[in-house]
């Protein structure tokens, strides 16, 4: 066991857990963050993505030692139901889930994407989300939300 | 916003304000603050102590009334409606479509509805959320309900009013007497935070249980709410991180735990060596019941590491697993069947062969697939004593209840099923298994336990939608008139999910009382119209000595998509051999149905279809295209579909680069929700058609995860249009399963068009095209 300071979110939180311990597991658990969540524990889904530093990480094959130090984002970090983010209300607008499991892949994925490239293409955004999964078919509607969300950047920059 | 009620009772909701109820759905279901309630028990005023509803005999205390309005319904003081059912949205929107039924029937605003769902002590049993039926059938038990209680609201407001009923008008909840405006008075007023005390009528049980038809509802010509394309409820919290799924569920001291299984048929756990796990702090118990083994620790990571850690030593199974997919295919077309239905039966079939100037004959293979789910399987229970309280997001919660009770060996009504949403599950979550292994691990223990499958327990222990083979002939007179059509499905009934012990229970010695329930038998051809007919369905047996992993379970349209993936491709085959055009060929035998007629020319003429025969003039180069055409009719409802594709000769890959479809399903009760179940089962039958296969041999289930088991991904996915076609005069019959059956003769029929090679195989991978395209021209095997 080991204290590890995280910051979250914006937050200094401190944590006791097995250094090992994946960063997906402390997120849930002992931060009690939902928005990230187990899809495989093998980085094959992308429901687990956080932004460390940036760029879209797998929390679930994360360990948590790894993460000390760096800032990190959940989906909690972008916005909430009483105050969205943009990209959150693109989705709202779009309709754009069915059970909304893989959401928190999608939509931090997506704002790696957007940070990175502020204007993509349909092309950019499918291969962006490709290692994305979403077993309800509802694409068409990510990139969607998507492109929505760009546009509204852009007009609000 | 935070739930910190310590106690929330049925009563209480009553009293409560409908802001805080209409909280619960938003950020986390009802049950998360019913949860609570345990803590002050309370007397179930609704419980009934026997119903005797034709077959339907339960035991004292198990089932809420039907017969009671307030079963179904809560008038909150502010106005405020809470609508209960046994029906759950698993993903699908019905949360919110079945609000706008109610919300239209009461004339309420939408947002003052509030949906309870799944809580088998607080709901009634309106069976289990399969067959895409919530909408056809939870949907007009909930409204004729509604509609019972706008009669008695109307009824109380009379008498305050001294005015006839006749004269009442309702808006917005407030009823008024016509001509005095003066005289309003709200739902709330008249009888917030009371109960009804009202008997109506309920005949038969569950999914087919007809309530109050005596009661009569809105004419649909005065729809405002239904039809419209209102914004689902649960979305904004899905997309922010504050929506509670199951596994987000906390139950406080819950442990957590996770199953031992191997990767092929459970035997008996010879060894169990505790010393392999010593290692790992924060574990529990090791928890071992005939040939369960699970592991249960404080901390989610303890049992992961535990579970992958512990050594067990099994037994040699008396079930062996198939060698291979071939294996499995002898088996099903030389075993005597354990059920034979024939679905159709029409003129001489034998005696139209025979006279034949032409006969045409060809088999369709598919494979064991799997649900998939995003989520693997995960439950909570809290065993105490001869009492336990699950929470799930099981399809059926009063038949996850039933199962639990015969496991603990207790009365129905000492289990408690709580539904929390889990991810889609497209009728994997008729089976649930998780909530099993969490009872057998509390039990164990004395406390809550959260039972979460890792990513290959699910992908080897998804009972799975089973491997299919069709057989299907026709024959065809001298002047090219389709004279004679004999179809065989053989398919394996399913093994779990109706109801039949399930993996736990089958590991601490429940046996199965019988060979499960057959796969469906609908898309075999009955929307034609041919002089001579045969539909055969055999079941052929499945259940083992032993759990096995290609144990089996309905999956989205149970069957029916390897059936029409057989009856269309072959409608292509005679279109193809006859020179026809396939819409016109269909157009010509299709019964007299004017929705399927207009579906299909609803469809050709979206898609910009072109009358020739397939397949296209094959050119040399490299990538071909081409187009083809499919439909179906199921439950009511009616997908028309044409694909575009691109198959890439070099490669052997398949692109799907369009579909579009249009689809007849009655009445729309909210167009969005019925457009995004179409998209969603447009990339799902895509994705089963070019990529999913379990693979398997003697030694186990080898697709053991994302990798070894592909879906449709991003860089894959068609263009989509749909074109609804709305009947509001006629009963909805439900969206969320049945445009898939069409995706993958379509995408077949498209490729012949591009190849003029047939596949007759699923999945189209690679390889099998690129063998295919080899073996050119064998279009059909004459007989």
């Amino acid at each position: 066991m080991a204290r590890i300071t995280l910051k979250v979110n914006g937050k200094s939180r401190m944590v006791e857990v097995d250094p090992e311990t994946p960063l997906l597991y402390v997120l849930r658990n002992d931060l009690e963050l939902h928005g990230p969540r187990f899809g495989c524990g093998l980085a094959q889904c992308g429901a687990c993505s956080v932004i460390m530093n940036g760029n879209a990480i797998r929390s679930c094959v994360t360990p948590v030692s790894a993460a000390k130090n760096h800032e990190i984002t959940t989906l909690e970090g972008l916005g909430t139901v009483a105050k969205p983010h943009a990209l959150q209300a693109a989705f709202i607008e779009e309709q754009a889930a069915q059970c909304g499991y893989c959401m928190n892949g999608m939509i931090i994925n997506a704002k790696v994407l957007l940070d990175k490239n502020p204007n993509p293409s349909e092309d950019d955004i499918k291969k962006a989300l490709d290692p994305i999964l979403c077993r309800c078919g509802t694409h068409l509607r990510v990139i969607r939300a998507i492109r929505r969300a760009a546009g509204s950047t852009r007009v609000k920059a | 916003m935070n739930i910190d009620t310590k106690s929330i009772s049925r009563r209480q909701l009553l009293k409560g304000s409908g802001a805080l109820v209409v909280s619960f759905s938003l950020y986390g279901p009802l049950s998360r603050a019913l949860a609570q309630a345990q803590e002050t028990p309370e007397p179930r005023p609704y419980a009934v102590e026997r119903v005797d509803l034709g077959t339907f005999l339960p035991g004292p205390g198990d089932y809420l009334d039907p017969r009671e309005l307030d079963s179904w319904l809560a008038v909150m003081q502010d106005g405020g409606i809470t609508m209960f059912t046994g029906k759950v949205d698993i993903g699908t929107g019905t949360r919110t479509a079945l609000a706008q039924i109610v919300a239209e029937e009461l004339d309420v605003p939408f947002a003052r509805v509030t949906m309870a769902m799944g809580d088998t002590a607080k709901t009634v049993d309106q069976g289990r959320t399969v067959g895409s039926n919530t909408i056809p059938r939870g949907g007009p038990q909930l409204r004729q309900a509604a509609a019972a209680a706008r009669a008695e609201l109307l009824k109380l407001a009379s008498i305050r009013f001294g005015a006839p009923v006749e004269q009442l008008t309702v808006a917005d909840g407030v009823v008024s007497v016509s001509g005095s405006p003066e005289k309003n008075v709200s739902y709330g007023e008249l009888i917030g935070g009371k109960h009804f005390n009202v008997k109506i009528t309920a005949a038969g049980y569950q999914t087919a249980m007809v309530v109050a038809p005596e009661v009569k509802a809105k004419s649909y010509k005065d729809y405002k709410i239904v039809g419209t394309s209102v914004r689902r409820v649960d979305l904004p919290p899905k997309f922010t991180g504050e929506y509670t799924y199951t596994p987000d569920f906390r139950v406080p001291g819950m442990l957590h735990g996770r199953p031992v299984r191997p990767h092929t048929a459970v035997a008996k756990p010879l060894r169990v060596d505790q010393s392999s796990i010593a290692h790992i702090p924060g574990v529990v118990k090791v928890v071992q019941e005939g040939s369960f083994v699970g592991v249960v620790a404080e901390t989610e990571w303890a049992a992961i590491q535990a579970a992958k850690a512990l050594k067990v030593t099994w037994s040699q199974p008396q079930t062996q697993m198939p060698a291979n997919r071939e294996a499995v295919d002898t088996y099903l077309t030389d075993t005597k069947p354990v059920r034979e239905l024939t679905a159709a039966k029409k003129g001489n079939v034998d005696l139209a062969f025979s006279g034949a100037s032409k006969t045409l004959q060809a088999t369709y293979h598919w494979p064991f697939q799997n649900h998939g789910m995003m989520l693997p399987s995960c439950a909570i229970a809290d065993v105490q004593g001869n009492k336990a309280t699950i929470w799930t997001g099981a399809q059926g919660p009063f038949t996850t209840r039933d199962r639990i009770s015969t496991m603990m060996n207790v009365a129905k009504k000492n289990v408690e099923v709580r539904y929390v949403e889990a991810s889609g599950c497209y009728g994997r979550l008729t089976a649930d298994d998780a909530a099993e292994d969490a009872v057998l691990m509390s039990r164990a223990v004395g406390k809550p336990v959260r039972v979460q499958w890792m990513r290959a327990d699910e992908q080897v222990w998804d009972p799975k939608g089973p491997q299919q083979l069709t057989v299907v002939r026709a024959a065809i007179d001298a002047q090219g008139k389709v004279t004679a059509w004999d179809y065989l499905d053989l398919s394996f009934p399913w093994t779990e999910s109706q109801g039949t012990p399930q993996l736990a229970e089958r590991q601490i010695g429940i046996e199965p009382t019988n060979s499960g329930n057959p796969n469906g038998a609908g898309g075999a051809g009955d929307i034609y119209d041919f002089e001579n007919m045969k539909i055969e369905s055999k079941t052929i047996p499945w259940m083992f000595a032993e759990p096995m992993p290609l144990r089996t379970a309905s999956l989205r349209s149970p069957g029916e998509p390897p059936r029409v993936f057989a009856t269309e491709s072959f409608i292509d085959e005679i279109a193809a051999e006859l020179r026809m055009d396939p819409v016109q060929l269909r157009l010509a035998y299709l019964k007299n149905d004017k929705r399927i007629s207009e579906a299909l020319r609803t469809v050709a003429e979206q898609s910009g279809w072109t009358e020739r025969p397939s397949p296209a003039r094959v050119s040399s180069e490299r990538i071909l295209k081409g187009r083809g055409v499919a439909v179906d009719q199921r439950g009511g409802s009616i997908p028309a579909v044409v694909a575009e594709v691109e198959v890439d000769t070099s490669s052997g890959k398949i692109r799907v680069t369009r579909i579009t479809m249009a689809y007849d399903c009655g009445l729309i009760i909210n167009p969005d929700g019925v457009r995004n179940q179409i998209e969603g089962n447009i990339m799902q039958g895509v994705s089963r058609t070019l990529l999913e296969e379990v693979n398997f041999d003697a030694t186990g289930v080898k697709s053991v995860d994302w990798v070894s088991y592909p879906v449709l991904r991003f860089q894959d996915v068609p263009d989509v249009q749909i074109h609804l076609i709305n009947r509001p005069e006629l009963p909805a019959t439900g969206a969320a399963e049945t445009p898939i059956v069409v995706i993958p003769a379509v995408i077949a029929n498209a490729i012949f068009d591009a190849t003029g090679v047939r596949l007759r195989e699923i999945p189209f991978t690679p390889e099998r095209v690129l063998n295919a395209l080899k073996a050119r021209p064998a279009i059909t095997q004459r007989l």
